[in-house]
């Protein structure tokens, strides 16, 4: 007979399709039964968070459990419904697997954490121990399901309902940003990621996934403005509490800076190590322009002449800067940027009229720079709009948006061009490139300038937006960071560089322990990163190529027969 | 009459060492010039040279009456030099179309790009079957055929090849000397350098033996081709 390994229940299994019947059976059990238990108190202490000692009333991480398990009982019985050749063409054993893995995750961690946070496994209620058996129940079973087939949900549907979609699903991914803020415990925050990450994984196992993202490309403009809709209504959700506004609003400066650093990185291949230090000098120029009490210059034009003197400010800087430095390459060059990034900020901390002409006020920095004035709008006041009183950080945010759609406008220009096909050709094989009449420097120099001028120009806004800057905010460390936001989004891709920042500085703002370790914990994400998927989280095709060989290339060598034989 | 191209006591070195040390030629309008020579004899160097990918440090280059020594190869492209270098140096993951459109990088006039285009999927046909292919994906004969028709795509008055039929079946490699041929009588001029000495002085109008950074033998390729010396050396008989 066959060896140990086999349970009874694997052996069920191996029997054929009356115990692919079993499976189910015991799937949908172990599933109806994890819905269930979160009815049940799981914790004797009401000091956990979520306060889970209430009968009848699903509370805290429950909640997830209870989500989890109920799609995918639905998901289950959809299986041996008519309706599974719409919804489940390809199977749901993959799909119901990622949820039941969600589920257990969160109820064990869950049971663990009432356990240590409240003195030992003993304050643990016998519903804990239920959820827990049913989750592992669930789990089990559901390891047992037949696989999928990979799924494609291949369907046109009229341009209006394809419009609503998109509508839905990013009025979605709102309302479960908005909820993730929301959570202020960090243990249910976590849970929250979990049955979010469980959730989106299921979503691509069962072909939904991959079928919006294909309608969102069909219809790329509407996607495009509904995404920045949506944005703009994140200030209405927060009300007049200023408080993820604020963050919201630093996110969208290093948001654009990143956007602006991925031209540099992504598209022409140049690793700029300093790159923070042209957000340092459209800052400087926004705080010397603004009519502060500290700064040096008397004069305070209009913020759109601020803006454009520090893009043109910022350009120049980094034309001097790239000159020199763009005649080295690869690792010499993240050097050499890394060194003049530092020279900045020492520059700025020198002038300060004991070691230099005074010009900066040196370490102390230029405090008190006034609120933004611009198109009449004082941006220090709130303001009611649609009949709501926001936080006057929304006007910050608004203007933000618009500085982002700038500058997606401006990569998504490059990157459809001539250029565009220039810089990857650089990246490509440079030799090549310049035999085939390719100015390389000039294109890396237009690259590393631009990139330079759009940090420029998030810099103007920044000064007025954190009211007071100083060197220190110019160092190293936030170039690295900008780099690892680009390299864990993905590189050359806009959305890649959003959700890095945003990843990036708000799980520090949900976990102290985050906050505590954050160059421990970016370095070994960075690490895994590079080990699991080096393209980033949001991968750019080619980029992606140019990390999987092998297996994209005989992708395209398939695509291409199936088009030749079409 | 001044030759499209007269190179004159032309030396480059890789650090301190001279790996072409003081060579003349002269490629004239129309003509096929090739160099022939052994491994390491600075064929390769010399043609680099001409594209600006290296720089000399001695000597001179002029090109149509102009001096291009140490010019930038994206002005020396701009001239209307074209260079195949060696090792095909295709762009692996663009597609087939992408790195042809890339030999035309500094070309503007849209139609006549894309008629050269369907020229060379014409030439080649295996190219116009994988157009939205990546080019790294190619057999190395393949990638030969792209790299010649990417150099030809930017319309070049010189065409410089480097060892064009390195790696290619002797059907492929007739056709790439056929193509050559073909290009001759449209009359673009070409400097090819061979390692196939045979097939390239069937061609070439013109030839140079270089041996070790130096030039040691010229003359008419059918005269090159019965000389002893060459024969022995380069044709492998004795
Ligand atoms: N990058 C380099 N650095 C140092 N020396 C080099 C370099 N490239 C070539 N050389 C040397 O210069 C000399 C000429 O090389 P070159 O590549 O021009 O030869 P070649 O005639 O093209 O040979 P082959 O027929 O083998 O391609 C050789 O001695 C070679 O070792
Ligand atoms: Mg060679």
């Amino acid at each position: 007979m066959s060896g140990g390994a086999n349970t009874p229940l694997r052996r069920l299994v191996e029997k054929g399709r009356a115990s692919t019947a079993t499976a189910r059976t015991a799937t949908l059990l172990g599933a109806a039964s994890s819905l269930a238990s979160t009815f049940l108190a799981w914790s004797y202490g009401s000091a956990f968070p979520g306060d889970l000692t209430i009968y009848g009333y699903p509370g805290g991480a429950q909640v997830h459990v209870l989500v989890l398990a109920a799609v995918a009982i639905a998901l289950l019985l959809i299986e041996v419904s008519p309706l599974r050749r719409v919804v489940t063409p390809g199977g749901v054993g993959g799909t119901v697997r990622v949820l039941a893995s969600g589920v257990f995750l969160i109820t064990a961690f869950t049971v663990l954490a009432i356990g240590v946070e409240l003195g030992g496994l003993i304050n643990v209620e016998w519903g804990g121990w239920v959820a827990l058996v049913a989750a592992a129940v669930f789990a089990v079973a559901a390891r047992l399901l037949p696989a999928d087939r990979p799924a494609v949900w291949s369907y046109r549907l009229p341009d209006w309902v394809e419009f609503l979609v998109i509508a839905v699903v990013l009025g979605l991914a709102l309302a479960a940003f908005v909820q993730a803020l929301a959570i202020p415990e960090w243990e249910i925050f976590l849970c929250y990621l979990v049955a979010l990450g469980a959730a989106l994984a299921a979503a691509w196992r069962l072909g939904l996934a991959a079928w919006i993202s294909a309608v969102g490309a069909r219809h790329r403009g509407v996607t495009v403005t509904a995404a920045f809709v949506v944005a703009a209504a994140f200030p209405f959700t927060q009300g007049s509490d200023n408080h993820w506004l604020n963050v919201m609003v630093n996110v969208g400066i290093f948001a654009t800076t990143a956007i602006g650093l991925n031209i540099v990185v992504g598209l022409a291949g140049l690793l700029d190590l300093g790159y923070v230090a042209f957000l340092g000098v459209g800052a400087y120029v926004g705080a010397l322009l603004s009519g502060a009490a500290a700064s040096s210059i008397g004069w305070n034009p209009p913020f759109a002449v601020t803006v454009v003197i520090g893009a043109v400010v910022t350009a120049i800087v980094g034309v001097i800067i790239g000159t020199p430095t763009l005649r080295v390459r690869g690792d010499y060059l993240a050097i050499v940027t890394l060194g003049f990034g530092e020279i900045f900020r020492i520059t700025v901390n020198n002038l300060d009229g004991s070691t230099g002409p005074q010009v900066t006020n040196g370490p102390n920095g230029i405090p008190g720079i006034p609120d933004l004035v611009f198109l009449g709008v004082d941006f220090g006041q709130s303001h009611t709009i649609f009949g709501m009183n926001l936080g006057y950080f929304a006007n910050y945010f608004f203007l933000e948006l618009v500085l982002i759609a700038f500058v997606i406008l401006v990569f998504s220009r490059m990157n459809n061009s001539r250029l565009g096909r220039a810089w990857l050709a650089i990246r490509e094989d440079e030799v090549a490139a310049q035999a085939a009449g390719i100015n390389t420097f000039r294109l890396k120099l237009l690259a590393f300038a631009l990139g330079a001028t759009l940090a420029g120009m998030a810099g103007t806004i920044q000064a007025h937006a954190i009211s007071s800057i100083t060197p220190d905010s110019y160092q190293f460390l936030n170039s690295a960071f900008l780099v690892a936001a680009v390299v864990l989004g993905g590189m050359g891709t806009v959305t890649g560089a959003m959700l890095g920042s945003v990843v990036l500085l708000l799980l520090p703002e949900k976990f102290r322990f985050f906050q505590d370790n954050k160059l421990l914990i970016f370095g070994l994400t960075l690490v895994l990163m590079m080990r699991f998927r080096p393209e980033g989280m949001i991968a750019n095709k080619r980029r992606q190529a140019e990390f999987h060989e092998e297996e994209i290339s005989e992708r395209l060598g398939r695509e291409a027969q199936a088009e030749g034989a079409r | 009459m001044t030759a499209m191209l007269e190179v004159d006591d032309l030396r480059v070195a890789y650090g301190n060492i001279l790996a072409v040390k003081g060579i003349s030629f002269r490629v004239e309008q129309g003509q096929v010039v090739t160099l022939i020579g052994g491994n390491g004899a600075g064929k390769t160097t010399t043609l680099r040279t001409l594209s600006g990918l290296l720089h000399p440090v001695g000597g001179q280059i002029r090109f149509k009456g102009r001096r291009i020594d140490g010019m930038a190869a994206h002005k020396i492209v701009e001239l209307g030099i074209a260079h195949s270098p060696e090792g095909r140096h295709i762009f692996p993951r663009m597609t087939i179309e992408e790195n042809l459109l890339l030999g035309a990088y500094l070309r503007r006039d849209g139609a006549a790009i894309e008629q050269d285009v369907r020229r060379a999927y014409e030439l080649f046909p295996v190219l116009g079957e994988r157009r939205r292919q990546a080019a790294g994906t190619l057999s190395g004969g393949e990638q030969q055929m792209l790299a010649m028709g990417r150099a030809m795509m930017s319309r070049p008055e010189l065409l410089m090849l480097d060892e064009p039929s390195m790696g290619l079946s002797p059907i492929m490699m007739q056709k790439i000397m056929e193509t050559v041929a073909a290009l001759k009588e449209s009359g673009t001029t070409i400097l090819l350098v061979e390692q196939n000495a045979q097939a390239a002085l069937n061609l070439a109008d013109r030839g140079y033996v270089l041996e070790t950074g130096r030039i040691v033998l010229e003359d008419h390729g059918q005269a090159l081709l019965g000389n002893d010396q060459v024969r022995k050396a380069y044709l492998g008989e004795d």
